[in-house]
Formats: structure tokens, C-alpha cells, sequence
């Protein structure tokens, strides 16, 4: 690689003149070669090569299979991602009929928390199982003072990065002298509306149960995240020494009931700290589980939708929603990747169709595969 | 010899201007009682080829490695890295420098470590310098002006010397200068103070000197080898007195020739910065753009501090200037990554590679000795694809540096021997060939003229030498020109062989055997004025006879006009051949006429002013009124297809000049040999015989050069629309030039009109097809070069050579090319690609050039769109991400992804892509012109990529011409892209 860095400039050092002895010092590019070279195909450079000639005979048929192939993908992907349910309701309340419209400007301190319920209709029962998702808009978790606001080593359990977080976390660093656990604008802003979703049914609401374990990727829950160690295993002793974030209402150790899902492995959080890419994102809230093979997971009806208000989201011209949505072999709703095998596929059927025809019409003149001059 | 004082005097014999006198004491001793010594300040006679010592490596090799661009650029990267908080961590690009530094160096370092060993076997060599009548040992660095040196046969001089005295008889030395002009042939040096220089080599005797180095350290360097006036070593002493022999400065001093490498800079890698300035372009707009529109993004409270993602306090205390200087310098390591270190890693690695298909081309290698094409440098190998100027040498490149007799006539009747050559020197009487028959008493004189008229030495062979002469005979022939050894061998093939010079008589054997003598009178010796020589001799019975030799212009119009007739033809066949041809005449002086002759000579000989016109009208009266015999013809071979190289470059649209230090009419008639000249070729003439001796030689050359200037380029309409390289001229010039004359036009003297001379003659060169410099010294081949090199476009220039005196200019011009030849290794040594014969350049370049150039240029090019197809997304995601320099890969991706997953594909194809058969290519020089026809000079120079020869096809120069850019198509098109996402975000 850099051997021959700059053999010039060596080169150019030499002594010009001189006696037999003057310049000794052979250049290091390459050892005298008393050898003849050996006559093979590789060191003469005689490998067999192809060069491909592009023909009416050989591109044609590649036009027409290329379109042959990607219409049919494309049509099973297109169709697959419409049999996708999907539903979404924006609950920001902008709009001043919305019901949450009077929750628009809450604090993150304001007790009691506001609520709001919105009523919607499904159209279509969702068979399968359904994810639940929470939607935030110009919401900018990509930033990159946000991205690294976080301490990795301390949402790994280590106790010395607990007490001491890294200087990313800055400025959510420590409160009131005491460190803060977990540290950081990411933690710090982590998202804390309460959704509940209820079956309407003749008046009476049924409580659609929402599961909240197995929303997080395994190693996230498994491995990256772990809770501090120490005696016991009580929480609240093991997080002794810090402080919760300056916007959180409780401290991380009562964030859920469940032992293994308090703490740093709350799968919540967990979803939370894992940023998303771009400024409108969806994160996983809930799973909602088929239970029978007789009903759907969510019949077609009415539904209303509980709504805990505590993120705001308006200071910063943000969108809250809710999505309900079902799940095929190639992930989420995405009818994109579909349309595009679709049109490459037409264009190059179409194509070939355009240039059967002008060979057809004009290529008997010159029978021969070269470039006419 | 004792304590003599050499001096030189300002303005000695009104020659060269100098800069102060120079004393120098010899043996260190006070001329005279009153004389107080002083001890003298002169430079040590050490040699210092190397670059570094122990204490200044460090400091300066890095300094040497961070002067090239590239790394410049990524050390700047690296500390703007480590400054600034910036988004990837400073060792993704620190490593990667650090690695490539630090191998170079190693590697720098071992080579100079190699040069420091061999400086110290030269300056450690045991030397006898003479002290105080004591024979005493030194190291030759240890040498001191003033030292009287002594050297013995074959031992090259330790320093710059003055001849003082010799062992042989007559006070003369014989000394090779071939490290100096490439002549291997022998040249005599008579005493009194005639100087020789360092890299000769004593042939045979025993000679005294002085340490005479730096006695020229004064004056400006002076690279003329060969002064036609000299001037004299003006002595105070009265041992000197008799100055008028005294030939001083026959060689150029040494010192310069160990100038050059510091001389000759670095050689750019031209394409591979051209690319890096644009790719650096791209870069500054790409951040240009994302600084500003961050800040337009900002002007939005909400957007620039939004409640989940407030700043530090540091941040926010920061002055807004320094904050958008920062962030300038954050994108600029974000998309930094458009010029990976690792491109650099590939394509030295490319180029280090590719290297091995030149030294494994068995086309290349040579059966006589061995060996096959050597390549020291691989930074090169893209620069053998757009060559446009061939320097050559001719000794030993063109030619075999070895001169054959051919044929003869006499008297009209051709003799040639039909016997191939190569034996024909075994047989003493090889059967000749008649075609017609002269009288034998003619052959028999013609003979005669040939074994008298020379000034050949006999050299007793007592050692296994490789000096010039066949295996059979004892003796072996010196001579200061190889032609005369070829003549005195033909007439040995038709039975008259030179025994040798006895006391001044010539000792002849004839076709029977017979030992004849003949008694030496005068040698009325060669010089390139006349450009003939005559020697007188008596012969035993009395007779005094008179034998000239020299070129047919200057014999013809002394002899008898009728006799000229059936001889021209037959020299201007042999001519045409590409032969030298040499006329021989003779006369048959009286008693009286000789006794004049003498009286004259001897007067001339020791007038002290103007001795050489006087010596000249001697000779110019003398020689008249003789009778033609005959005329040789003597080729001095060529190299296996030179011509048809030759040829080939011309076709592949290089320009071949041919730079020797020979004397013109030898080189002339090789030029034709190898077709160089066409018969059609008008030749332009800048010698020494043109432009004249005179003072007046500045004003004929004035008028010289107006007037070729005038034919060649005011009167020449401008061809239009063709290619640019294209020989569309109908007449084809041909210029020689000698290095006298070339000192005028370089170094004109403070007259003001004289110094556009330059211009003009580089306008004329450049117009010719073909240029023939001859009687250059290796600094003018060198200063020719760098002329051409940097004249405007900077055409890549390449030279070729064999010897030592080539070294100069193979280091000046951008690719260097040694012959692997008989003259030492130092060509090849220091050159850039060494192969065993001129006829490989043909495929080095037309091949093996033409492919690398076009790989080059499409690894360079692929990794440029690469890299750009790689960043672009990053470019766009900062729209996505608020402009927060966010990357959009992780580290270990950005630093991987050209090192590892997408390097090798792309290294294979540079390796071994084959756009055109190689056969196809070496056997169609045009294609040549072809893969760089567009590159450089398109109308697209702002951006200067190398085009994409994508044709496989002669009728494909509209193709190149317009040829897309991809890497400029998409630049461009990511930035309309984010102008029209910026103007629709807001």
C-alpha cells in the first residue's frame, strides 16, 4: 500500500554522478530481477475477458425480463401493504373542537394531570395482532446535541457513571448538586401521555387490554440496559444518591410496578432512549393480542380513546398521535417499495416494447452487432 | 613540480565572467619565503547525497510529507477534529494518517539510511596524496584543495584535479569522460594544468594532480562541457610559464551533477490533486450550503432550542461567529469523507501493483543480459499514457554506441564486405566483394590513407578490460573517436593492419605481411570547424605524403573537381543510409612545400595570441589541391527497431528530441538512420557553424531566430479545427541546435534584446517535429527539459537514457526512463522505470501507459462518484436532522466502507481492465493520442476530470469529446437538489 508512497521524490535524491560507489543505494521500488517473467496468463495479462456488446439481441430480452420480474414483485408488495389495517388519530388538539384542544397548553408540572377522550370508528376489524404506536411530529430526536445527550455506561447499571454521569448529559447533568439518574436531554424528555383504548359497545366501554411488555428490542432490554447492582434488589435504595430528571414526575424506580420492567429495563423508556431518524417518528406503545382465532383483535365499531395529557408538544409546532396497526411479513404499511417495482418494471417493459419496435422497423439495415460509425 | 601557483585571473583570456580570482597553494606551501602561508577556506571533498541525519529526520521528513496536498489536507481534517467538537471522533481520519505517515517514513527513512552508506564508501575510499615528498594515504573526504593527488590506472578521480604529470612518456593521460557525456572513448590529456574532473576515469598511466575542486566554485555553475575558446590558466610561477598548450576545463565541473537532486523538485501527482480540488470544491459548497441554512433553520426559536433539547451553557455563551465557524468546520469533517485516506491507500496500492505488470512483461525482458524491465517508482505509471515530449539520448539509447565499418569506395568502385559483420573483424582477409575494380595501386593507397590518417593509439592488453576491441587481437585500439577505430579495423579486414606508434614512425603491416614504416611528421588534428584532420608522414623511400580525412563538404572543394563526380554519388547514397561517410584525399608534398608547412605550423603552434586562427589558416592552406581516393561509410548501429519506435511515437502524436552530447554530423546522420528526419524534413540549423565564432555571433543569431521564427510561425496559417497535436503542417522542419549555441539563448549576457531569445526558441521547437541538440553537457539536457516541462499546458515529458550524463535529464522531466545498458547502471538507477532496450518504450507507453492511464482514471473517478453516492444521503439527512451535523452512519461504517467493503471490487478492475486488446494498442500508435486527446484541455476545465475513453473504437473522438462526467453531473445535481429542498423547507 504506501510503500511507494513517495518513491519519486526518493528517487530524486539520488547522487546524479559519481563514481561506481555514488549511488549504491538502489531505489527500494523493486528488486533486480535476474528471472525471465513467467509466461502465464495472469502476469502477461492475457485473462480471459468479456466484454459485453450491447445488442438489440441482448438488450431486448433484458428489458423484457427485468419487466416481467418486477411487476408481479411489485404487485405482491403493493397488495401486501394494502392489507395492512392501519388507523391514525392526531389528539395534538389544535383544532378547537377537538376535545383535547384545552389541554394544548399544559406544563409539565400542572396537577392534576389534564386528560382528554376522543371517539372514533374503526371501519374494518384488525385480524392480527395489533401495535399500538404513540406519533410524534417535528419532533427532533435526531438532533445531534439531543442524539448524545445520554450516558450509555450509566443505563448500563454501572455504578460509578450512576453517581457520576458522563459530561454529554450536559445540561441535564445533575439538579439542585445530585446527579441525575438517568441523565440526560433524551431521558429527560422522555414521552409520558397515558394512552387507554375502550370498545364501545351500546354505551358501555370495554377496556381493550393493552400489553406492555415485549415493545422493546431484546439486547436493548437484555443487554444495554440494565439497573444498578448492589444489595437487595430494591430499587429505590440502589438509585440512593440521585436525583430524577427535571421533568419527570417520578423518580425512574416508579416507573412501573413490575420489578423487571422498573428502573432502567422500563420498557417504555427503553423504546424511548432508542432515537428515531427523522423528525416525524412513530414509537411502539402497546401490543394488543389476539385472543381467539374466532374474533378479530379489534372489530369494526366505535372506540374511545383515554387520553392522559402531559407532553407538550405545541411550544414547538409539534403533532401527537395515536396508531393502531396491524403487522404483514414485510413489517408496517409501506406502499412505496411496491409502486417503485411497479414503474421500474413497466418502464423497462415499456421500453422494450419501444425498442422492438424500432428494431423492427429500422434494424435490418445493418445486420452487424458493431457501433456504425 | 613542486610549489607552483595557479591562479585565475577575472577575465582570463577575456572568456566567462568570473567572480573573484582564486588561489590555490599546491602541497600546502608558500611559493615563496616572503610568502606568508595562509591557510585557505575551501569546501571538504565529502560527498552528502543523503536527505536526512539522525537529528533532523523527524522534523524534516514530516515536514517533506506534509508538504504534499493530500496530506496536508487530512492533517488539517485531523486537527479540525480534534479541536472542534465534531461529529465523528478524530481517529477515524487520525489513524488512518498516522498509519501512512509513519510507513513512509520507514520506508524514507531505510533509503536514506542506504544513500548515508553509500556516501560513506565514497568518502571513506583510500586515496595517495602526495606530502612532503611522502606517499601518504587519506580518505578521500579528507582531501584539501591544494593536495597533489595521486591516481593510478582505471581508478576514478576522487575530486576535481589539474594534470600535472604523468607516468607515460610523453607527460599524457588517456580519461574516460563517459560518466560526464556518455563518450566511453578515451581522451588525451596533456600536461600542464589541464583539468579533469571527478567522475572520469584514468585509463593508464600514473598521473600526479592537485586537488582542483572548487576552484569553480565561484563562478556560476557552467554547464557547457565543452568551451571552444578556453581560457588559461594564468600562472604567476615560472614553471607555467608556457601557457600556450595549457587546455583548461575540458570537463564540467562535478559539483553540479551532484546539484540535481535537489534541483529537480517533487513530481506531482497531478491527477490524483486535480481530482482532490475538485472533490475539496464539492466539500466547501456542500458545507457552505448546510452552514447557512442551519442558521436560517435557527432563526426559529423553537427550532434552534426547543424545551427537550436546551443548549449548554457554554454553548450559548459562545460568540454567533465563532458558532458558525465551528459548525463550518464540522460539516467540512462530516463530508470529509468524500476524500477518503483510504483512496490514497488504494491507489498507491493500485499503482504499487500495476507496477508488477511492467516487470513481469516478458516482451520486455532481454535475452543478452538477462533482464527485464525494472520499475522504481510506481507513482508514475498514469503518466506513461499522456506523454507528449520523448527526450532521447542517442549514444547507447538510439545507436550501440558501437561504429561498424560498412563499405568503401575508391575511385568510384564500391568495396563491401559480404561477410556479416559480426565475424567479419576475426577474418584479417575477409573476401571482398568487387563491383568493378579500382587499380590495385589506388586500394593500396586507399588503405595506406586509412591506417595513417588518425590519431588511434595502441593500447597493450595486458588486462581483461571491457574497453573497445575484438577478443583475437592482443592489441586493443584507443581512440578519442570511435569512428577512426572503425576505420583503422576495416582497413585491418582488407590487410592493412596499424601496428602502432613507435617513436614517431607508424607501423603498418600490408596484405603481404610486410611491416611498413612511416615517419609522423604532424597531425594537423580534427576539430568541427574544418571537420576534417590530415596527418603528414614521410615514407621510407622519402616520399612525403599528406592524408585527409574528413566530411565530403569540407573535402570536396579541395580536391581535383573531376574526380568528384563518381565518388558523391556513392557517399550521398550511404548518406542516405543513415551511414557517416568520410571522404578521403591525399597529396604529395615536395621537400620545400613541407619545410614551409613545418615552419609554419611550429610558429603557429607558439603564437600566443591568436593562436587558433592562425593555426586554422595553416591548416586551411595546407590542405588544398589534393587528390580523392575514396570514401568510407561507417554506421554506427542502431538498436534493434529504433526506427520503428521511433516511428510509432511519432504516430502515437509525441514529439522526439533527441539530446546528445555527440558531435552533430554523427548525430545528424543517426537521426536519419532512425527516421527521425525525413528526406523531406527541412532542417533549421543553431550550431556553431551557422551562428560563427565571432563577437558578432549574438547578432547572427538574433537574425537566425527571427527568421526561423518567421517561417515557422507568422507566415504558417493557423490550421483550424483540427486536432491540436495532429501534423497538419505540409512542410516538416526539422531544428538542430548545439549546446553552444543553446548556452547563448539560455543564459543570454545583460543585453536586454537577447532575452526573449528564449521565447522565440521554444515557439520554433515546439513547432518542429523533430529536434536534434547535440554537443549538450547533462546540465543543457537538463535545462532543455525543464524548458519544455514547464512551458504552457505542462506537457508530461519523458526521458530516456542510458549513461551518467543522462542522469540529469532523466530527473528533470516528469517520467525518467534508463536503458539497463552496457555504460553502468547510474541511468537506471535513477530513473523511474528501467528496461534493457529503446525498443520496449514502444510498448511501456503505448501499451502498458495507455492502460494504466485509463485505470487510474477510472478507479480515481469511481472512487470520487463512490464516495459521492456514499455522502450524498449524509448531505440530505442534515436537512432531516435540523442541521445538527448528526452523521447518518455509524463510525465504524464511515470508516470501513472504503477500506473494506467496497475497495477491492474496484482495485481488481484497476488491476486488470483491458478496454483495448494490448495488441491492438501496441500496433496502433494513434490510440494513444486518444485516451488523453480531451483530457485537460476540455471545455469543461473548470471541473478537469480525467475523461472516460468508454469507446472501443478509432471513430470515437466525438465519443470522448463529449463524454459525461458522473461525478460532476451528480455534484451538481445535489446541489439544485438541496437549493430547491431549501427554498421549498422554508
Amino acid at each position: 500500500m504506501a510503500v511507494n508512497y513517495s518513491a519519486k521524490e526518493e528517487a530524486d535524491g539520488h547522487p546524479a554522478g559519481g563514481g561506481p560507489g555514488g549511488g549504491a543505494a538502489a531505489g527500494g521500488g523493486g528488486a533486480v530481477k535476474t528471472r525471465k517473467p513467467d509466461n502465464t496468463a495472469f502476469k502477461q495479462q492475457r485473462l480471459p475477458a468479456w466484454q459485453p456488446i450491447l445488442t438489440a439481441g441482448t438488450v431486448l430480452p433484458a428489458f423484457f425480463i427485468i419487466g416481467l420480474i418486477f411487476i408481479p414483485i411489485g404487485i405482491g408488495i403493493f397488495v401486501t401493504s394494502n392489507n395492512i389495517r392501519e388507523y391514525e388519530i392526531d389528539y395534538t388538539g389544535i383544532e378547537p373542537s377537538s376535545p383535547c384542544n384545552k389541554c394544548l397548553n399544559v406544563s409539565w408540572d400542572s396537577t392534576p394531570p389534564c386528560t382528554c377522550t376522543i371517539n372514533f370508528t374503526l371501519e374494518h376489524s384488525f385480524e392480527s395482532n395489533v401495535f399500538m404506536y404513540y406519533g410524534l411530529s417535528n419532533f427532533y430526536q435526531n438532533h445531534r446535541r439531543y442524539v448524545k445527550s445520554r450516558d450509555d455506561s450509566q443505563l448500563n447499571g454501572d455504578n460509578s457513571s450512576l453517581l457520576n454521569p458522563s459530561k454529554e448529559c450536559e445540561p441535564y447533568r445533575t439538579n439542585e448538586d445530585k446527579p441525575i439518574a438517568p441523565c440526560g436531554a433524551i431521558a429527560n424528555s422522555m414521552f409520558n401521555d397515558t394512552l387507554e383504548l375502550y370498545h364501545v359497545e351500546n354505551d358501555t366501554r370495554t377496556a381493550i387490554p393493552l400489553i406492555k411488555k415485549g415493545i422493546a428490542w431484546w439486547t436493548d432490554k437484555n443487554v444495554k440496559f440494565r439497573n444498578p447492582t448492589g444489595d437487595g434488589n430494591n430499587l429505590t435504595a440502589l438509585f440512593q444518591g440521585t436525583t430524577k430528571p427535571v421533568n419527570w414526575p417520578k423518580p425512574v424506580y416508579m416507573l412501573d410496578s413490575e420489578p423487571d420492567n422498573n428502573g432502567f429495563i422500563n420498557e417504555d423508556f427503553i423504546v424511548w432512549m432508542r432515537t428515531a431518524a427523522l423528525p416525524t417518528f412513530r414509537k411502539l406503545y402497546r401490543l394488543i393480542e389476539r385472543k381467539s382465532n374466532l374474533q378479530p383483535t379489534l372489530q369494526a365499531g366505535k372506540y374511545s380513546l383515554d387520553i392522559t395529557y402531559n407532553y407538550p408538544v405545541h411550544s414547538f409546532d409539534g403533532r401527537k398521535r395515536m396508531i393502531l396497526s396491524t403487522i404483514s411479513w414485510m413489517g408496517g404499511k409501506n406502499p412505496f417499495l411496491g409502486i417503485a417495482y411497479i414503474t421500474v418494471g413497466s418502464i423497462c417493459f415499456f421500453l422494450g416494447v419501444v425498442l422492438l419496435i424500432i428494431h423492427h422497423k429500422y434494424g435490418n439495415r445493418n445486420t452487424s452487432a458493431d457501433i456504425p460509425n | 613540480m613542486g610549489n607552483s601557483l595557479f591562479s585565475l585571473p577575472q577575465q582570463c583570456a577575456g572568456e566567462e565572467k568570473r567572480v573573484g580570482t582564486r588561489t590555490v597553494v599546491v602541497g600546502h606551501r608558500p611559493v615563496s619565503e616572503a610568502d606568508a602561508y595562509v591557510a585557505q577556506k575551501f569546501c571538504d571533498n565529502r560527498i552528502v547525497s543523503s536527505k536526512y541525519t539522525v537529528w533532523n529526520f523527524l522534523p524534516k521528513n514530516l515536514f517533506e510529507q506534509f508538504r504534499r496536498i493530500a496530506n496536508f489536507y487530512f492533517l488539517i481534517i485531523f486537527l479540525v477534529q480534534v479541536i472542534v467538537d465534531t461529529p465523528t471522533s478524530p481517529v477515524t481520519s487520525g489513524l488512518p494518517l498516522f498509519f501512512v505517515i509513519t510507513v513512509t517514513a520507514i520506508k524514507q527513512g531505510y533509503e536514506d539510511w542506504l544513500r548515508h552508506r553509500a556516501d560513506n564508501e565514497v568518502n571513506k575510499s583510500n586515496v595517495f596524496v602526495i606530502e612532503n615528498a611522502k606517499q601518504v594515504q587519506k580518505e578521500s573526504e579528507k582531501i584539501k584543495v591544494g593536495d597533489i593527488v595521486e591516481v593510478k590506472a582505471d581508478e576514478t578521480f576522487p575530486c576535481d584535479l589539474i594534470f600535472l604529470a604523468s607516468s607515460s612518456t610523453d607527460g599524457t593521460c588517456y580519461v574516460t569522460t563517459a560518466s560526464l557525456d556518455g563518450e566511453s572513448n578515451f581522451k588525451v590529456m596533456e600536461m600542464d594544468g589541464q583539468h579533469v574532473t571527478k567522475a572520469g576515469a584514468c585509463a593508464e598511466c600514473v598521473c600526479v594532480m592537485i586537488n582542483w575542486r572548487m576552484l569553480l566554485q565561484h563562478p556560476s555553475p557552467r554547464p557547457q562541457l565543452y568551451l571552444t575558446s578556453p581560457p588559461s590558466v594564468c600562472s604567476s610561477s615560472e614553471s607555467a610559464a608556457k601557457s600556450d598548450a595549457v587546455d583548461v576545463l575540458r570537463g564540467g565541473t562535478s559539483e553540479e551533477e551532484y546539484s540535481f537532486g535537489v534541483v529537480s523538485g517533487q513530481k506531482q501527482i497531478s491527477m490524483l490533486n486535480r481530482q482532490l480540488l475538485v472533490s475539496v470544491r464539492c466539500i466547501v459548497c456542500k458545507t457552505t450550503v448546510c452552514t447557512t441554512l442551519k442558521y436560517v433553520w435557527q432563526s426559529n426559536p423553537f427550532n434552534d432550542e426547543p424545551w427537550y433539547n436546551e443548549k449548554t451553557k457554554k454553548e450559548r455563551e459562545t460568540f454567533k461567529v465563532l458558532r458558525m465557524f465551528t459548525d463550518f468546520l464540522s460539516f467540512m469533517v462530516l463530508f470529509n469523507f468524500i476524500i477518503p485516506v483510504s483512496m490514497y491507500v488504494t491507489v498507491e496500492m493500485q499503482k504499487f501493483l500495476g507496477s508488477f505488470f511492467i516487470s513481469w512483461d516478458k516482451e520486455m525482458y532481454d535475452e543478452e543480459i538477462k533482464e527485464g524491465a525494472l520499475v522504481n517508482t510506481s507513482d508514475l505509471n498514469e503518466e506513461l499514457g499522456q506523454v507528449e515530449f520523448v527526450f532521447t539520448d542517442k549514444t547507447g539509447t538510439l545507436t550501440e554506441n558501437s561504429m561498424e565499418f560498412i563499405e568503401c569506395c575508391i575511385d568510384g568502385h564500391k568495396y563491401k564486405d559480404c561477410i556479416s559483420e559480426v565475424d567479419g573483424f576475426s577474418q584479417t582477409d575477409g573476401p571482398l566483394k568487387y563491383y568493378g575494380k579500382a587499380e590495385k595501386s589506388r586500394e593500396e593507397l586507399f588503405l595506406r590513407a586509412l591506417c595513417l590518417c588518425h590519431t588511434v593509439r595502441i593500447k597493450q592488453a595486458d588486462q581483461v578490460d571491457g574497453l573497445i576491441g575484438h577478443p583475437e587481437c592482443k592489441n586493443t585500439y584507443i581512440s578519442s573517436s570511435p569512428d577512426e577505430i572503425a576505420l583503422v579495423k576495416g582497413a585491418e579486414k582488407y590487410g592493412f593492419t596499424f601496428l602502432g606508434l613507435e617513436n614517431d614512425f607508424m607501423k603498418i603491416r600490408n596484405q603481404k605481411n610486410e611491416t611498413e614504416m612511416y615517419q609522423l611528421l604532424h597531425t594537423l588534428n580534427f576539430d568541427p570547424v574544418r571537420r576534417r584532420m590530415s596527418v603528414i608522414v614521410r615514407t621510407t623511400t622519402g616520399t612525403l605524403l599528406l592524408f585527409c580525412k574528413g566530411a565530403d563538404s569540407s573535402i570536396f572543394p579541395r580536391v581535383q573537381q573531376e574526380e568528384i563526380q563518381q565518388t558523391k554519388v556513392h557517399v550521398d547514397r550511404n548518406a542516405m543510409d543513415g551511414y557517416r561517410t568520410l571522404c578521403v584525399a591525399f597529396k604529395e608534398l615536395t621537400q620545400k612545400e613541407y619545410d614551409r608547412i613545418d615552419r609554419q605550423l611550429n610558429e603557429a603552434k607558439m603564437a600566443l595570441q591568436d593562436r587558433e586562427e592562425k593555426m586554422a589558416k595553416v591548416f586551411e592552406d595546407t590542405e588544398a589541391d589534393m587528390h580523392l581516393i575514396g570514401a568510407t561509410a561507417v554506421e554506427d548501429r542502431l538498436q534493434e527497431q529504433s526506427a520503428e519506435t521511433i516511428e510509432a511515437l511519432h504516430a502515437a502524436g509525441m514529439k522526439v528530441w533527441v539530446l546528445t552530447g555527440d558531435k552533430m554530423e554523427t548525430a545528424k546522420s543517426t537521426c536519419y538512420a532512425c527516421r527521425l528526419f525525413q528526406t523531406s524534413t527541412e532542417l533549421l540549423e543553431l550550431t556553431a557553424r551557422v551562428v560563427g565564432e565571432s563577437e558578432r555571433k549574438e547578432d547572427r543569431l538574433h537574425e537566425l531566430l527571427m527568421d526561423y521564427h518567421k517561417r515557422l510561425i507568422q507566415d504558417v496559417p493557423k490550421p483550424r479545427g483540427s486536432l491540436k497535436r495532429s501534423w497538419t503542417l505540409s512542410q516538416e522542419y526539422g531544428l538542430i541546435i548545439d549546446g553552444s549555441t543553446l548556452s547563448l539563448i539560455l543564459n543570454p549576457s545583460q543585453d536586454s534584446s537577447s532575452s526573449h531569445y528564449k521565447s522565440i526558441f521554444l515557439q520554433i521547437c515546439l513547432k518542429c517535429t523533430a529536434v536534434l541538440c547535440c554537443r549538450m553537457a547533462p546540465l543543457q539536457k537538463a535545462q532543455i527539459v525543464r524548458m519544455v516541462k514547464n512551458t504552457k499546458g505542462s506537457p508530461i515529458t519523458l526521458s530516456i537514457g542510458d549513461g551518467a550524463n543522462d542522469v540529469s535529464m532523466i530527473l528533470e522531466a516528469h517520467v525518467g526512463i534508463g536503458i539497463k545498458g552496457k555504460e553502468g547502471r547510474q541511468a537506471a538507477r535513477n530513473s523511474d522505470y528501467a528496461v534493457p532496450k529503446f525498443k520496449h518504450l514502444r510498448k511501456l507507453l503505448l501499451a502498458h501507459g495507455h492502460l494504466y492511464y485509463v485505470r487510474i482514471a477510472h478507479l480515481v473517478q469511481y472512487f470520487f462518484y463512490k464516495n459521492l453516492c456514499f455522502i450524498l444521503p449524509q448531505f440530505l439527512y442534515q436537512f432531516f436532522c435540523g442541521f445538527s451535523q448528526q452523521p447518518l452512519y455509524d463510525a465504524a461504517y464511515l470508516t470501513m466502507y472504503n477500506i473494506c467493503f467496497t475497495s477491492l471490487p474496484i482495485l481488481a478492475y484497476s488491476l486488470l481492465e483491458q478496454h483495448i486488446n494490448i495488441d491492438t494498442l501496441t500496433s496502433d500508435p494513434q490510440l494513444y493520442i486518444l485516451s488523453f486527446v480531451g483530457a485537460g484541455r476540455n471545455p469543461w476545465g473548470w471541473f478537469e476530470p480525467v475523461c472516460l475513453p468508454c469507446d472501443r473504437d478509432r471513430g470515437a473522438v466525438e465519443l470522448q469529446k463529449g463524454c459525461l462526467y458522473p461525478q460532476c453531473f451528480l455534484l451538481e445535481l445535489s446541489n439544485v437538489l438541496c437549493i430547491a429542498y431549501s427554498v421549498y423547507a422554508l
